[in-house]
């Protein structure tokens, strides 16, 4: 294997953790879509406000004199759960349970308005600044001959696959096997008739708010601490990517959802390593215009049928 | 679901609210954050803050508690005493009227700037602007009910179509007006004629994802746009040849003042500029009007009631779609042109999507579909923010809060139209014994 092929590994490696975290708010919009329709158009927000929160903690345990990485780390992603599912709840209760009874077009407007408001309120609060943090978990494995190019494969990547891949395997087991998942499930197959059946659906739909708020808060977490760099606007971006990853899967289905993260950031990745850097977001919307035309329903979507 | 007495306090849902609450804002508005010599610093937020989230949570609670005692209160005052309906004078009803006071308050916009300040003439022009994109992008949203959220994208053309043909062909403005139009309309329909076929909500994500194409290839294509900087000295609009500068820029050129004899102020330009856009809003309203009495327009409002019914009429749909969109996009690629003539300088930042959302929030506040409701919000939006400079900082997080709560309370907008239909009488349809079946035929599955 020459240095061409050490270079596609790492641009790879790269895309895989990138596209990891994609798959974690993506999964947000296809629960959300998969079981009342609608595009949660403020889900990106609430990924960035995951991040001001896990900064905020780490921020003041580091004031307070934390100096236990693993400590800290545990601390960002409870507290930033917490604290973003209680953000889903209230954005579902406040402005879109009332409506949703109304036309598609209503409810994704005012899921516009409070996308903007989210990220004003946050921009006002917390300043429209970049906040950086020196990065955390420093370090890594090297691989590859001494005087070419080499792979790199840091310990924060290998932290985002790890936590990435425990927050999945809870979530299909939640959904699988419990009691609530099996009510999420059925009320994703039809919302009426569950509802005909007993189960409390506006409690379903908060919890697959909250559900969605906090996987986009791991992605906040870990992509915070990936980057180091915060802003009021990183929800607008990352939001609209994550939506292509979740239609490039199928909308509404949850393993879609991840392969869809998974080769959106990978194809991200290698555009910005053998392309530009600059046209690596001109490459995941083009995809998305791309699928929605050839393939709307997505890799694992069903075709939709239209009713009269 | 309220089946509790309206006295009935509500002791668990206040506690959960208040909590809810302090949840939300402690770790968001109750502290700092901030970089300093490359450390990550938090601090607790100045004292006015904490004090607003107390009174916030206080007042949360409250609301919460009262909750069965305010809303029968609120009943019972509906009920003795219903809040008056207001009732704009209605100008269909009497038809030789009409005209005249259009021609009236025509004449009255056109006269006005000469009295009054040049700041309040180019407020008026940037309100015009808005107008402009609102009544075009009212086409699209409003009339044929196909969210486009990157209208802002076709605006952008427009602008950079006349600010690169001026520079580097030399093609002056009113030349330019129309191949910006023409241009603009040409991405719509480029853009158009695939991702129609799309359902609503997915159109709306393609369209914000080619309006932000459009910004990132200006923003990098540095070697045609400047990139980030963007183009400036971009030419004023002429008056038949005529330039309103102090000096004519080509020779043979005989500047405005000169022509005429009077002496030289920059007032003219504003008010020049000014009459030129109140032109093409009357411009964009004639058109759009007589479009929308064609079949065309016709089609468009019906493929947005029903689009299976109209299917089956044998329109097609697409065709249709497109229409609205081409035309939609015609218009903001005038106002492109006319924007980057008045501003004289252009780059990617006046194209974000921002700008997008707010001609949205025009069409969705003055009425999905209504054209005086949209140039009443246009005004409402560009004049408003310029009387409350000190509330500039909080005018994004206005206009979000006021989309939700317009779509919950007044999803049909500030004035919402009027639509033509007829309609049964009740008495004379017994009296004359015609046997009109008012079952409906088939329920709607």
């Amino acid at each position: 294997m020459g240095e061409s092929g050490f270079y596609f590994i790492q641009q790879l490696l790269n895309g895989l953790t990138v596209g990891s975290t994609y798959a974690l708010i993506a999964i947000g919009y296809t629960m959300v879509y998969g079981i009342i329709g609608m595009i949660n158009f403020a889900h990106g927000e609430i990924y960035m406000i995951g991040s001001y929160v896990a900064f905020a903690v780490l921020a003041g345990l580091a004031l307070m004199g934390v100096d236990s990485i693993a400590l800290m780390l545990a601390a960002a992603f409870i507290i930033s759960i917490i604290i973003t599912s209680t953000y889903g709840f209230a954005v579902e209760r406040v402005a879109y349970r009332p409506l949703r009874n109304s036309s598609r077009l209503i409810a994704l407007i005012s899921a516009i308005g409070m996308s903007i408001f989210l990220q004003n309120y946050v921009r006002i609060a917390q300043g429209s600044r970049d906040i950086a943090m020196p990065s955390l978990i420093t370090g890594g494995w090297t691989f590859g001959p001494e005087d070419e190019f080499n792979i790199t494969l840091s310990y924060m990547q290998v932290v985002i696959f790890l936590v990435t891949f425990i927050t999945m395997t809870l979530l299909t087991l939640f959904i699988s096997k419990s009691r609530m998942g099996r009510a999420c499930r059925a009320c994703a197959e039809d919302l009426g008739m569950t509802r005909l059946l007993g189960i409390n659906t506006n409690q379903v739909i908060s919890l697959t708010f909250i559900i969605g708020a906090a996987l986009a808060a791991v992605a906040g977490v870990l992509l915070g601490l990936y980057y180091g760099v915060i802003n009021p606007y990183i929800g607008f971006l990352a939001g609209l990517k994550a939506f292509t990853a979740a239609v490039l899967g199928g909308i509404g289905s949850i393993p879609g959802a991840v392969l869809g993260g998974l080769i959106l950031g990978v194809t991200e990745a290698f555009t910005a390593g053998y392309f530009s850097t600059e046209y690596k977001d001109v490459v995941a919307f083009s995809l998305l215009v791309l699928i929605l035309l050839f393939r709307p329903s997505g890799i694992f979507g069903k075709p939709e049928v239209e009713k009269v | 679901m309220n089946s509790q007495s309206s006295t009935t306090l509500r002791w668990f849902p206040a506690f959960m609210a208040t909590g809810a609450l302090l949840l939300l804002a402690v770790l968001m508005l109750g502290v700092q954050l901030s970089t300093e010599n490359t450390e990550l610093v938090v601090y607790f937020a100045a004292s006015e803050r904490w004090n607003l989230i107390l009174s916030g949570a206080v007042l949360v609670f409250l609301v919460q508690l009262f909750r069965n005692p305010i809303s029968a209160f609120w009943q019972g005052a509906k009920k003795c005493n219903p809040l008056p309906q207001v009732q704009l004078p209605s100008l269909a009803g009497n038809k030789p009227l009409k005209p005249l006071l259009m021609s009236f308050a025509v004449a009255g916009l056109m006269v006005w700037p000469f009295f009054v300040s040049r700041g309040a003439v180019d407020l008026a022009t940037l309100a015009l602007i808005y107008v402009m994109l609102g009544l075009g992008l009212n086409v699209v949203v409003g009339l044929a009910g196909l969210l486009d959220l990157g209208y802002v994208g076709f605006y952008a053309v427009g602008a950079y179509s006349y600010a690169l043909l001026s520079q580097y062909f030399g093609l002056d403005f009113w030349s330019c007006l129309l191949i910006g139009g023409v241009m603009a309309a040409f991405f719509g329909f480029i853009l158009g004629f695939p991702v129609l076929r799309l359902r609503g909500d997915y159109l709306a994500i393609v369209t914000l994802g080619f309006g932000e194409i459009i910004r990132i290839l200006l923003n990098n294509w540095t070697s045609i746009t400047g990139g980030p900087n963007g183009i400036s000295q971009i030419p004023k609009p002429t008056l038949f040849g005529l330039e309103f500068s102090r000096r004519a820029k080509e020779d043979g050129n005989v500047p405005f003042h000169e022509f005429f004899g009077i002496d030289y102020s920059s007032g003219y330009k504003v008010i020049f500029l000014y009459i030129l856009a109140l032109l093409l809003v009357l411009l964009t309203l004639y058109i759009i009007n007589r479009l929308l009495r064609m079949p065309i327009g016709r089609a468009w409002e019906a493929l947005r009631e029903d689009d299976i019914a109209c299917r089956s009429l044998g329109l097609n749909p697409t065709a249709i779609k497109l229409s609205a969109f081409t035309i939609g996009a015609a218009f903001a690629g005038f106002a492109g042109t006319f924007f980057a003539a008045r501003q004289g300088f252009i780059s990617p930042e006046s194209f974000t999507f921002i700008e997008s959302a707010i001609i949205l929030a025009i069409v969705v506040l003055g009425g999905m579909g209504s054209q005086m409701g949209v140039i009443l919000a246009a005004v409402i939006m560009t004049v408003l923010p310029e009387f409350a400079r000190e509330f500039q900082e909080y005018r994004m997080l206005m206009f979000g809060l006021m989309m939700v709560l317009m779509m919950m309370w007044r999803p049909e907008g500030l004035m919402p139209i009027k639509r033509s239909h007829l309609k049964l009488k009740e008495h004379q349809s017994d009296k004359d014994d015609v046997s009109v079946n008012r079952q409906p035929i088939a329920e709607s599955v």
